[in-house]
């Protein structure tokens, strides 16, 4: 949601790059040769694993972007649970805290099997560039998203990188 | 006192003798990063973050418990010292759970400051996520064991300047752990005089003041000066 501060920055950047898979986009499967993936997020189930490394091998430049991406942040607290922290979240989420059908899904393709830990994303393949914040400010994405398009060697520093 | 002559990074300084590296560094106005150093409470080392380089020593030594000596060339900011820096940033990062985005400290925090002062875009380790409680149980106060760095700088003020003697480190290691008197609630300490020196004193979100949310904690550090000002100056003055 912080992409959306950029504003009228957003008109610029749409001249300038081709949106070929995001949320908003009607595309299925991550295409190949990508240039640029931001990707949002901690890695936290079977899918997210998939993903990941289908990521990896169609793009150049992988940058992990956002706190929980970086870190882990809010999502891996369910970490501190300990091992056997999945059958706790589920249970809370879909059981003690649901007012209709109080039952975890178990039908296959309905939710993606939570891994043991939730990572972020440099645990499990090579991440290029990190963008922390919790969202990183817009004016952050501007300053990362403009040397990017300028082919520079990317360089954020002091508060640029600050975490939450 | 006799003056002792140095060179801090290339530059020639003289210093008091007895004045620790920190302090010589300071008044040359070259900045050292720290973590567990408080003006007012002696030094203990514990964090390893305003290490430098001394000529002629294998290893490398912390500013704020070193003490000058006569010749000494310090270098305070080699690639070595930046790597070493980050390396010991990322370890604190990575021992406790340190979740700044929901962090009371948030936009205040010492340990967040220094993170990304110091390049710190990412934790290279694999982060521990040890399961640590929140004592709540004091009126006034809130004890966050999850973002202790274990500077000891509460068990210092505590001490030495409050006199109280409440907190306390138990354990050893990673099970190292800020204590109140017997390792009993805080609510429920006998010798704590709820001063809140502590509480001012903490770098990180760890210690608070109860009802303060998300990157609400602040702290006015000015108020444990005045109160070491007066001790040892015999001066009821505030610095600014």
């Amino acid at each position: 949601m912080s992409f959306l501060d950029l504003d009228e920055f957003l008109i610029e950047l749409a001249q300038k790059v081709e949106i070929v898979f995001s949320p908003v986009v009607d595309v299925k499967e991550y295409p190949r040769d990508v240039d640029v993936c931001l990707i949002e997020g901690a890695i936290c189930n079977e899918d997210h694993v998939e993903m990941v490394h289908k990521i990896r091998k169609y793009t150049k430049t992988v940058v992990s972007f956002g706190d929980c991406a970086v870190t882990g942040n809010v999502t891996a607290i369910r970490n501190q649970l300990g091992l056997g922290n999945r059958e706790n979240v589920l249970q809370r989420a879909y059981v003690e805290a649901a007012q209709l059908n109080p039952c975890v899904p178990e039908d296959k393709g309905i939710v993606p099997p939570l891994l043991e830990r939730v990572m972020p994303v440099h645990e499990m393949v090579y991440v290029d560039y990190y963008l922390p914040g919790c969202p990183p400010p817009a004016a952050r994405i501007k300053s990362f998203v403009t040397q990017l398009l300028e082919g520079k060697e990317l360089h954020l520093a002091g508060a640029e990188i600050k975490f939450g | 006192m006799a003056a002792k002559t140095l060179t801090i990074n290339g530059k020639q300084i003289s210093a008091e003798e007895g004045a620790t590296i920190l302090q010589a560094a300071e008044e040359a106005g070259v900045k050292i990063p720290t973590l567990c150093h408080l003006d007012g409470v002696y030094d203990v080392g514990a964090c390893r973050l305003c290490l430098v380089e001394v000529t002629g020593v294998p290893k490398l030594l912390p500013a704020c418990t070193t003490k000058v000596s006569e010749g000494m060339e310090i270098k305070t900011d080699s690639e070595q010292l930046q790597k070493y820096r980050r390396l010991t940033l990322e370890l604190l990062f990575a021992e406790r759970n340190h979740v700044c985005a929901v962090c009371v400290a948030n936009g205040h925090c010492e340990l967040q400051t220094l993170a990304y002062s110091q390049g710190m875009d990412h934790v290279r380790y694999d982060y521990c996520f040890p399961k640590w409680g929140v004592d709540n149980t004091h009126r006034l106060f809130g004890m966050d064991h999850n973002r202790c760095i274990l500077c000891t700088r509460c068990v210092r003020v505590c001490w030495h300047i409050e006199g109280a003697g409440t907190k306390n480190v138990a354990g050893r290691g990673s099970k190292a752990k800020i204590i109140t008197d017997l390792n009993m609630p805080w609510g429920e300490s006998g010798s704590c005089t709820n001063c809140g020196k502590c509480v001012q004193s903490c770098p990180t979100g760890a210690l608070f003041y109860k009802g303060s949310t998300v990157a609400e904690m602040e702290r006015d550090r000015s108020r444990l000066e005045f109160i070491v000002t007066a001790r040892e100056k015999k001066l009821w003055v505030a610095s600014d």
